[in-house]
């Protein structure tokens, strides 16, 4: 019996030789529990050494997978080709970052943003090993625990109409977990991220499309965050208004 | 970056969002179908009961408010539709947006100013 097969179609682009990306079809075993990982994987182990691509955990935690499976943004370790089977794949690297080479895209720009964001906790207080740990409640965890998910695997900005038209935009990701640190009851940082977060560039470039959060692999769902950053951000702005005495 | 003035026009369309989801059907509901299919006694929107109400000033605030947040709801919708759909922000979807929003307010409180 022959193996069932599949064809595979990629974007390549190698900037020493290729003026333009294009497509190149590779022909792969059909395995139903193979995933688009494995099936480049496949190739790059047995046909095409020179394929490029990121990935790491093949179990959707690190976040470096990610690709547009079918035009869709998809973690390439959690997209099943028997989903898919049995017409032709088709994969291309992340919409909306530039291609660095083959399907690994440069990222510099979601990493600024990110750092911009600061997201780690800023106490109020540096807390002496001696007071012993923060207590934090069950429910005071809940309210960010979902955006602490979040494995930067940036297919909500691939998602993001807004962000491929206003490159400036902070994005889905970063705008969820500056968010999520502002839960937090350990921080005290929310004043320094909304200088990000609460300007033009920040929620208010979001026309609330929810794409993020459909494509999220990690329920995370940015959008949500931003629009709570939006309203409490609006209450900011009126209580600056009502109290212009009080401290900006 | 510079601290945005984004807040008021989004709570004009927040506050417009939820009147025209919780609100503005029930209005649709009442006007459009209860009454015309006589659900409703017919003279629950006649002229002379609806003629009170708009002379009754705190009527007259709310009847502005289910027209004027809407409208700026919708102005505000559509232009970030638009930009959605890659048409750029420019002047003139803002004027023509939040123009005719304007002026749909302004006709409202006139209107409701003379009753
Ligand atoms: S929010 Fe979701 S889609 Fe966006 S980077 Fe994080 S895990 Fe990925
Ligand atoms: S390989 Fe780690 S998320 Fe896919």
């Amino acid at each position: 019996m022959t193996e069932p097969t599949l064809q595979v179609e990629i974007l390549r682009y190698r900037p020493e030789t290729d003026q333009d990306p294009a497509f190149q079809t590779y022909t792969v075993p059909y395995r139903d529990d193979w995933v688009v990982l494995d099936a480049l994987n496949h190739i790059k182990d047995n046909i095409d050494r020179t394929l490029s691509y990121r990935w790491s955990c093949h179990m959707a935690v690190c976040g470096s997978c990610g690709m547009m499976i079918n035009g869709e943004p998809k973690l390439s370790c959690h997209a099943f080709l028997r989903d898919y089977y049995p017409n032709k794949i088709r994969v291309e690297p992340l919409n909306n970052f530039p291609i660095e080479r083959d399907l690994v895209t440069v990222t510099d720009d979601f990493m600024e943003k990110l750092e911009s964001v600061k997201p780690y906790v800023i106490p109020k207080q540096e807390r002496a090993v001696d007071e012993g740990p923060h207590l934090q409640t069950p429910a005071q965890l809940n309210t960010f625990k979902q955006y602490t998910m979040c494995i930067n695997c940036l297919l909500c900005y691939a998602a993001c109409p807004q962000y491929g038209l206003t490159p400036d935009f902070v994005g889905p990701a970063a705008l969820a977990l500056a968010h999520r640190y502002n839960l937090d009851t350990r921080d005290a940082g929310r004043e320094q991220r909304q200088e990000i977060a609460a300007s033009n560039e920040g929620v208010w470039d979001c026309t609330f499309v929810g794409e993020c959060s459909q494509v999220c692999p990690k329920s995370v769902d940015p959008a949500a965050a931003i629009q709570q950053t939006k309203i409490a951000s609006t209450i900011d702005w009126y209580k600056a208004l009502l109290n212009p005495w009080g401290k900006r | 970056m510079a601290k945005s003035n984004k807040p008021i026009v989004w709570s004009l369309f927040a506050g417009g969002g939820m009147l025209s989801a919780f609100v503005t059907p029930v209005l649709i509901f009442i006007t459009g179908l209860a009454v015309p299919l006589g659900l409703m006694s017919l003279d629950s929107l006649s002229y002379d009961r609806m003629l009170v109400l708009a002379q009754n000033p705190i009527a007259k605030i709310v009847l502005f408010a289910v027209i004027f947040l809407p409208l700026w709801h919708a102005a505000h919708r559509l232009l970030t539709t638009l930009h959605d759909l890659g048409l750029p922000k420019g002047r003139i979807a803002m004027t023509l947006c939040y123009g005719a929003a304007a002026l749909g307010s302004i006709a409202a409180a006139v209107v409701l100013l003379r009753i």
